[in-house]
């Protein structure tokens, strides 16, 4: 086997959370590549919740429907996931778990081990979890060297106790999966992949918080909001290394006024948030594009409207990141494909955002930024954050009319210039102006067309992949990327590529002939009325029809089966 | 550098109407500052939108004239980040308490080192006389025309009951008595709220000069401003309105102070630089 993906299907609360990054990390230092990501429901205790591991020879990075072995820690979470589960699925469950219930009655055939029972005997019922961590770490053929490091790594620091009790609880959990080799033939080994050196583990979150530290962010403010808040914890947790202002904000508006400014003030600040938080953002947003504050806007995206599926997927927000706001301004938005990309994008942003005094979007959704994956080292020796701003003399007009439409940005504090700025329409030196024969229309162009115009270099084109030449395309953006390219892999079809955007307004030059030159074009969106399908065609006329559109809004991710399944259908 | 009122003071025609409250607390600001010795290029003039958030326009220093209600977090995070800067927001009672009531609610727990001036004039003045949130019951209103039934919003105490450091209210016809609170307010380490009565001649016609010179008196002299109870308790006098300083304590740290960024680095954010080898040793770790 080449590619093993793991379900660990669990209550809230029951701590599959400990499973999966100890399982993760095991696999991880074992050598091979690993995947995880995890669905879960709006609630602390209770439901079902899943996290898959993928564990592989080569690079994995996307969901599967499939999975190769369940382990379930309730019988309520058999059944949330019983429609991935097929003959060849092995399950390995804690025997106490059908005490009271005969599985074939669930029509399945699990693997039933004593977790709890050994646990009791360690001490502690809570230890069961690492049993069955032992167990599907011996399944694998890892040394048990290797999981006993990962324990001491994460549990010395709770006592010696603790610490001594799980590495008793692993080792009884290899125990038994040595047996499980040994009397049921069950054995799982993967050919360890070379060149595993230094490769690094990064959810979609940590990429964006560290991608904005390397952009030089050292201010936040933020009101939580799934699936964002990761970004805020990361950025929290970094505060005092990296000198870093975090605010917890009382509302998102607050957030997005604080953010501009700091600022202000010559801080490179972040908000982090979801569609909703960004719906009170807007107004605030608004005043970045008049006062010419540079911006850096995370939008973690869940299905809406209102509420909507809050721990759930979705790319339902591209207009709302391009539209928001009142009033006529410049804007860039990304929506990277890549845990990678996630870092060099949001550290991006920040000099885009500082060298044109306009908001950046970082447009990420909950799939993306909840799952995780081991990618190469990331090198950031030749990074340097470049500040935007100038030192200013007396008579500094903050709003200067210049030959290319940008003013030069002062700080307070900088020089002896005074930095006046104003949420009115305003004059060169940032004063409130009814002028509307010469301040006001080139107050306009300066921030509108001007800008766009210097936003144009920044622009990125697309990803295509495999071919460069393929006849057919299949659109795709922001965290699709993985997903499409993993069947295209598995499809192997000479004639099909990706083309996949990050850059998604606005959108490349290039775009409009990749689009017509192109045989057959289809898209695949995680929403309901192909805001993309529908921005490509306003931005560059082509238009992607109707049956060629897949578009998905069960707030369910994609799986590599579902687009391998979609594109059979299309004739690929 | 020799201070003068007339330093602080900018050359463009000023949008408020003959007689308005704003002029003479603008002119009280003004000699204070000058009395400080605060250069402009040290002063950070923070606003939302109304007449009374035209202050800053007028006053020379550095502006940051945002959006309605949304004066106090812009103040905060300028504040926040670069602490060497003396920041005064001046907006109306509309903008502070009403449009930011949360923003004014979440700043006071922060205690972040600003000077929160609140001109109110109990009425909305550029949007042509409806109630604001301190307008006194039954007063008739284009939009509250049997008369405003909300109970008067309570600055001072709501202040004094957040945990703000400094509270106090003044009257800028008591020249004298303004312009020492404000000497204070501008002093004080930590979140200084000042809600000044001023009077607005075009749409309030109850609460006037003359109405708030009769309505108001001063703290007596034995006032204890750290008596928080006792703060509150002169807070809740609705008759006559006593003027002075309620409520004062200073010594508690501020927002700046207790964020772990300043902990080892007492520079203001734009001076700084990304540690890069550090981070190269987070994504390492990553390993």
């Amino acid at each position: 086997m080449e590619d093993v993906s793991i379900v660990i299907a669990a209550s809230a609360g029951q701590g599959i959370q400990t499973v999966e990054s100890l399982l993760v990390a095991i696999f991880k230092k074992a050598g091979f590549h690993v995947y995880a990501s995890k669905e879960y429901e709006s609630r602390v205790r209770g439901g079902s919740n899943t996290t898959e591991l993928r564990v592989a020879g080569h690079r994995v990075a996307a969901f599967r429907r499939r999975i190769d072995i369940l382990i379930p820690f309730t019988l309520g979470s058999i059944e949330h996931v019983r429609s991935r589960i097929s003959d060849d699925t092995v399950i390995i469950a804690d025997k106490i778990l059908f005490k009271n219930t005969d599985p074939s009655t669930l029509s399945i055939n699990p693997i039933l081990l004593p977790f709890r029972e050994k646990a009791m005997e360690i001490g502690n019922w809570i230890y069961a979890n690492v049993v069955a961590v032992g167990t599907i770490s011996a399944l694998f053929g890892i040394d048990q060297s290797v999981g006993e490091e990962i324990l001491n790594a994460r549990f010395s620091a709770k006592g010696e106790q603790v610490s001594e009790e799980n590495l008793k609880a692993f080792r009884s959990g290899c125990i038994m999966g040595a047996e499980l080799q040994s009397e049921r033939a069950l054995s799982i080994r993967i050919p360890a992949p070379p060149h595993m050196e230094g490769e690094i583990l990064m959810n979609g979150n940590e990429a964006v918080a560290l991608g904005a530290i390397a952009g030089g962010c050292n201010f936040i403010s933020a009101y939580p909001m799934s699936p964002s808040t990761g970004v805020l914890d990361t950025l929290a947790s970094l505060s005092e290394e990296f000198g870093i202002v975090v605010d917890q904000a009382e509302d998102e508006i607050a957030a997005m006024n604080k953010a501009i400014g700091a600022w202000y003030a010559g801080a490179r600040a972040i908000v982090s948030t979801s569609g909703g938080g960004f719906a009170l953002m807007t107004e605030g947003l608004s005043l970045a594009g008049m006062t010419e504050s540079p911006l850096v806007v995370h939008l973690a995206q869940r299905p809406g409207p209102a509420t909507g599926l809050p721990t759930r997927t979705a790319q339902e927000d591209l207009n709302h990141a391009i539209y928001s706001g009142h009033g006529e301004f410049c804007r860039l938005v990304f929506a990277p494909g890549t845990i990678e990309q996630a870092f060099h994008i949001t550290q991006r942003a920040f000099q885009i955002a500082d060298a044109l005094q306009i908001p950046v979007f970082v447009l990420t959704d909950q799939d993306f930024v909840d799952s995780y994956y081991n990618i190469p080292r990331i090198d950031v020796s030749d990074l340097v954050a470049e500040h935007g701003f100038v030192s200013t003399d007396d008579g500094y007009r903050r709003y200067e009319l210049t030959a290319d439409g940008l003013s030069p940005r002062g700080v307070p504090g900088l020089g002896e210039g005074l930095v006046r700025v104003d949420s009115d329409e305003h004059d060169e030196q940032g004063h409130i102006t009814e002028d509307m024969d010469s301040v006001r229309p080139a107050m306009v162009e300066k921030r509108v067309h001007k800008r766009i115009q210097l936003l144009q270099p920044y622009l990125e084109p697309p990803t295509v992949y495999p071919h460069p030449q393929a006849s057919s395309i299949l659109v795709c953006w922001g965290s699709n990327y993985q997903v499409v390219k993993e069947a295209l892999d598995s499809l192997g079809s000479p004639d099909l590529s990706m083309v996949h955007f990050h850059n998604v307004f606005p959108l490349h030059p290039d775009t409009g002939p990749m689009l017509s030159n192109a045989g057959k074009v289809m898209i695949m969106e995680n929403n309901a009325t192909g805001q993309f399908a529908n921005l490509l065609r306003q931005q560059t006329g082509y238009e992607i029809p109707q049956e060629n559109r897949h578009l998905r809004y069960s707030g369910k991710p994609w799986s590599v089966e579902e687009v391998v399944e979609m594109l059979k259908k299309e004739g690929f | 550098m020799e201070f003068n009122a007339k330093m602080y003071d900018m050359p463009q025609e000023k949008a408020w109407c003959p007689g308005c409250g704003n002029f003479q607390l603008h002119s009280i600001l003004r000699e204070v500052l000058a009395e400080l010795s605060i250069p402009p290029q040290e002063l950070v003039f923070v606003s939302g939108i109304g007449q009374a958030a035209k202050l800053p326009q007028y006053t020379r220093g550095h502006m940051f004239n945002g959006l309605h209600g949304r004066s106090l977090p812009a103040a905060m995070a300028i504040n926040a980040a670069n602490p060497s800067l003396k920041v005064i927001v001046a907006s109306g009672d509309g903008c502070t308490y009403g449009e930011g009531g949360n923003h004014f609610l979440a700043q006071m727990q922060r205690n972040p080192d600003i000077v929160n001036i609140v001109h109110n004039n109990m009425v909305y003045g550029l949007t042509k006389g409806q109630a604001s949130p301190t307008s006194s019951k039954g007063m008739r209103t284009r939009v509250q025309v049997d008369g405003v039934t909300n109970e008067p919003f309570n600055p001072l105490a709501v202040a004094i009951a957040m945990g703000a450091t400094f509270v106090a209210r003044v009257f800028p016809g008591n020249k004298a008595q303004t312009k020492e609170v404000l000497k204070q307010a501008i002093q004080h380490k930590g979140y200084a709220l000042v809600d000044c009565f001023v009077q607005c001649v075009a749409m309030n016609k109850v609460n006037t000069f003359q109405w708030y010179k009769e309505h108001t008196y001063e703290l007596e002299a034995s006032h204890d401003p750290t008596d928080r109870q006792m703060a509150f308790q002169r807070a809740l006098e609705s008759e006559q309105y006593p003027t002075g300083v309620f409520y004062s304590v200073e010594g508690r740290p501020v927002f700046w102070e207790e964020c772990a960024a300043y902990r080892h680095n007492p520079e203001p954010l734009f001076r700084r630089s990304v540690d890069m080898e550090k981070l190269q040793d987070v994504l390492d770790s990553k390993a």
